[in-house]
């Protein structure tokens, strides 16, 4: 195999013994192409020799018509017609397997992508080992030697170059002409943000603006979530599950969480990605722990042992849901960013910095959790302006 | 008469048909001059034979692949923003409320006969792709194959690696499942930590805040279109200059700096690029229906309050993702004129740190051409160990991108061994700072020992295993030198930075055991040796043994 012949001194078994490469390419006498004598295959050596590419091994892998070579065209010729057997069962299954999509694990439409994706595999991989075979066994082995032409161009056709490029240079007259040369920059610098402008244009959204195209109170684009009254009639926001329906505090048990959507339309769709917020209803002892470490900015903002944090990293924007009741942690799976509950949910661990922001909540009248404004500081990832 | 015409027409039209090639090459040739040298340099072409140069090909057969599949997957996937309900017969997701996209991928896995295998060997050969680049860069890397006259190339390559990341990473945001949607998230925070311009750029580029509706049809354009239309001009610009090039090749006999020793392009060569094409193919095919590859329908549609526990990227992603788990959480924030500005924590790990990468990889063979003076063209490659200093920073960069990878994948790490979380991240931190020294240092070792081993065969010969007591009772083993010996019986081969043959069989001392499965398919080869010595011992000549004890 040409492959052993790669390996170095001492292995290599091919004509070229001690004497380099280079040194059988240098060899010149060009043959008589049309002497009767030469063989066809003494045509291509000669016509490989005159582009500098030595044929120097050149033999059949086994004698032709010898039980070897019988043997690999057989074993070419079956893997062929496995290949297309196995073509074959491939559009057979594509066509009569069960396909639809069934429930239950007995269903045949299971195996539909299986089949068909080995029914394909045995197809391919058959003929490729059938070509693989058939170029190792049944083609001749050759080495050949190429000459390499990679060395720089003479020095006569670096100066004629040189001349040519020069002399174009010279017949535009931009070097003669510095008019034309600065009014031709001048010309094309319009040209270019030309094709500029509409793709930046078109693009370019100022991110100061809140949801009522208003400019927002903390230049941030996440100040205006869909807890904000305005987008309520000045109403306070409900918080409700993700189906719309209100929250009670019975309905949080003791230790327990919830995730609470703003309650206006399409408050639990992506169109509110930063307003999903976790409600969490705390043990005695550890809503009093908070309450001792509340910022003083959140000092209004628990309603009573509940207390409810954005659900979206400040780090990058993960919701981090996994509670731990044990250590009173909010982990987020993205990053492994933990924040502590009991301190204003504090990062305590991983790479996020900020603390998750506080929803100001109330009871109303009527029993319900409400928002009794928007976050007071922008949530999720932080941003240059910030 | 008519029946002494016949057999004669018939003869003509035989002839005819005998000279049709001829007839048809001599047509061409009068009018596109095929038979000039030109073409018949390009049949005779010269290719170099080793396993390792064929792992570039694997990443362009698992493009093509990517671009036959990606195909079919275009004419069914819709990636509009706009809100369905589904009503397909994945029925565990019936009635849910989700964006057209992700109905769309489901559709065309469930819905569409055979397009849950197209999508499967899509994703698969994605995979495959970027796997291929990177083995490939490592190959190119640690044999020195990007030196001069190569450096184009070698950039071409790294500019393709990061088009194909962009459009990995686009490709898997298009379902808009709950995996896709908490990437493309995360990609919306790295954007807007770029001090100045993120808030700015992440806003154009969604169209507002996060998500938005213009975001898939944009991210669309570009999965589809704009990069792999970059991807296609950059492949071919690899290959055409590859081709001018010529391939490099391993030192060995009759090899040169100067000459191409392999096979011609037509017909073996040929034959052997058809055929690992299909055999690419074959295993995508195989990979595409056996295994299951990111099962959309069972995450969901994205929620911005929903995310799964093992949220991981795609395999080319997490040192990225491991970058931004391990770094610390220092955020920077300062005045200025007045106001306040942040720095985030993310800009580090998600924007600076592949900067540099990138950097020192670009910069690598133009530092290392300065440092040693070298102008001169390499077409033959280096063997790993023959520059250890190269080799000592190249396992330095593969240490620290695998504990980023790692540390990509520490949750589910964590949960499987039953380790502390953060227990991992410390690891990773450390392990990030002190393991990639450490494999400096190790295979630095490692190269110089190997280098001496060979230079110890070259010189003192092959140990052959066959021990000999010497008349004064201690005992040696014999060696068989490699080639000729000087007097003091050290042979005399030099140095070159070819492979060395350090067993008796690779030099032909034993037979190969003959192959064939039922029967013999080849003659077993003779030892090139003599009839056995009457002991039973070798028979080539052993320096400084004496046969006759």
């Amino acid at each position: 195999m040409s492959a052993d012949t790669a390996s170095g001194p001492g292995t290599t078994g091919t004509e070229t013994g001690q004497r380099t490469a280079d040194e059988l390419v240098a060899e010149p006498a060009e043959l008589d192409v049309y002497d009767p004598r030469l063989t066809r295959f003494d045509l291509v050596r000669e016509g490989a020799r005159r582009k500098g590419i030595e044929i120097v091994h050149y033999e059949p892998r086994f004698p032709p018509g010898s039980r070897a070579d019988r043997r690999m065209e057989r074993v070419v010729a079956s893997l062929f017609l496995l290949a297309g057997a196995a073509g074959m069962g491939f559009v057979v299954a594509y066509i009569w397997w069960p396909w639809e999509y069934a429930d239950g694990a007995t269903a045949t439409s299971k195996f539909y992508t299986p089949v068909l994706g080995v029914t394909l595999a045995i197809s391919m991989l058959a003929i490729g080992a059938g070509i693989t075979t058939w170029a190792k066994k049944l083609l001749p082995h050759e080495v050949s030697v190429e000459h390499r032409h990679d060395q720089p161009s003479s020095d006569t056709d670096r100066k004629i170059m040189g001349a040519t490029l020069g002399n174009m240079l010279d017949e535009t007259g931009v070097t003669r002409r510095p008019l034309l040369r600065r009014a031709l920059l001048l010309g094309l610098a319009p040209i270019g943000l030309v094709a500029a402008a509409p793709l930046v244009g078109g693009l370019l959204k100022d991110p100061h603006t809140n949801r009522t195209g208003e400019p927002g109170f903390n230049a941030s684009p996440q100040d205006y979530t869909g807890w904000n009254p305005a987008l309520n009639d000045e109403q306070p926001v409900r918080l409700t599950f993700e189906n719309g329906s209100p929250i009670r505090p019975a309905d949080v048990s003791v230790g327990g969480q919830v995730t609470v959507f703003p309650g206006i339309d399409h408050g639990a769709s992506n169109e509110y990605a930063d307003s999903p917020t976790l409600l969490i209803h705390l043990r005695e002892e550890f809503a009093a722990e908070l309450r001792q470490n509340l910022y003083p900015m959140n000092q209004d903002s628990m309603a009573g042992n509940f207390v409810a944090y954005s659900k979206i990293c400040t780090h990058a924007g993960c919701p981090p849901s996994l509670f731990e009741q044990q250590t009173n942690r909010l982990l987020c799976p993205c990053h492994q960013s933990q924040f502590l509950i009991t301190d204003n949910a504090r990062p305590i661990f991983g790479p996020a910095t900020r603390s998750l922001a506080m929803l100001p909540i109330a009871v109303d009248n009527e029993g319900y959790f409400v928002a009794t404004s928007d976050y007071q500081v922008p949530v999720g990832p932080s941003f240059w302006e910030r | 008469m008519t029946i002494t015409v016949r057999p004669s027409a018939l003869k003509r039209r035989r002839q005819q048909l005998r000279d049709m090639p001829a007839a048809t090459g001599r047509g061409l040739d009068d009018r596109l001059q095929l038979a000039s040298p030109g073409l018949r340099t390009l049949l005779n072409k010269v290719f170099p034979d080793h396993w390792s140069f064929l792992l570039g090909e694997i990443a362009l057969w698992s493009f093509v692949m990517l671009l036959l599949t990606g195909t079919f997957l275009a004419l069914f996937f819709d990636p509009s923003m706009e809100e369905v309900t589904y009503n397909g017969s994945y029925t565990a997701l019936s009635g849910v409320e989700m964006s057209r996209a992700y109905e769309s991928t489901l559709t065309l896995s469930f819905d569409v006969r055979g397009g849950l295998l197209i999508r499967q060997m899509h994703h698969w050969s994605a995979l495959l792709f970027l796997a291929a680049i990177v083995v490939h860069f490592l190959r190119i890397f640690f044999t020195g194959a990007y030196r001069k006259p190569r450096e184009i190339n070698y950039l071409i390559g790294v500019a393709m690696f990061w088009l194909a990341f962009l459009l990995g990473f686009t490709g898997y945001t298009l379902p808009d499942d709950a995996l896709s949607g908490s990437g493309l998230r995360i990609a919306h925070a790295i954007i807007l930590s770029i001090p100045v311009l993120g808030t700015w750029t992440a806003s154009a580029l969604f169209d507002g805040d996060f998500p938005g509706t213009a975001i898939m049809p944009r991210v669309f354009i570009l999965h589809v279109f704009l990069l792999p239309l970059a991807l296609l001009g950059l492949i071919t610009a690899h290959l055409l200059i590859m081709f001018k090039q010529m391939h490099t090749q391993w030192p060995g006999a009759g090899r040169s700096n100067r000459n191409v020793v392999g096979e011609r392009f037509f017909p073996r060569y040929i034959s052997k690029q058809t055929s690992f094409l299909l055999i690419v193919f074959g295993v995508i095919a195989a990979l595409g229906g056996l295994f299951q590859i990111n099962p959309v329908w069972l995450f969901g549609p994205y929620k911005a309050a929903v995310v799964s526990v093992a949220t991981q990227p795609d395999w080319y992603v997490l040192f990225l993702e491991g970058s931004t788990r391990l770094f610390p959480s220092w955020e920077i924030r300062f005045p200025l004129f007045g106001e306040h500005f942040t720095i985030p924590t993310l800009f580090w790990p998600g924007v600076v740190l592949p900067g540099i990468l990138t950097t020192l990889v670009v910069a690598y063979p133009f530092y290392e051409a300065r440092k040693l003076k070298d102008k001169q063209i390499h077409n033959l490659l280096q063997r790993p160990r023959d520059v250890p200093v190269r080799t000592g920073l190249g396992a330095m960069g593969v240490t620290f991108w695998l504990v980023l990878t790692l540390s990509g994948a520490n949750d589910v790490i964590a949960s499987t061994f039953d380790i502390s979380l953060n227990a991992t991240t410390w690891a990773g931190r450390i392990g990030a700072v002190v393991l990639p020294p450490l494999a400096y240092w190790v295979t630095h070792r490692v190269c110089l020992g190997l280098q001496q081993h060979d230079r110890q065969v070259l010189s003192h010969g092959v140990e052959t295993g066959i021990l000999r007591r010497r008349p004064d009772g201690g005992f040696m083993e014999v060696h068989q030198p490699l080639g000729p010996t000087d007097p003091h019986g050290h042979g005399e081969l030099e140095y070159t930075g070819a492979p060395v043959p350090k067993k008796m069989n690779r030099l032909g001392a034993l037979a190969p055991a003959t192959r064939g499965f039922l029967a013999p398919v080849e003659r077993p080869s003779t030892p090139p040796t003599e009839p056995p010595t009457p002991n039973g011992y070798e028979g080539t000549e052993v320096a400084g043994t004496d046969q006759s004890r």
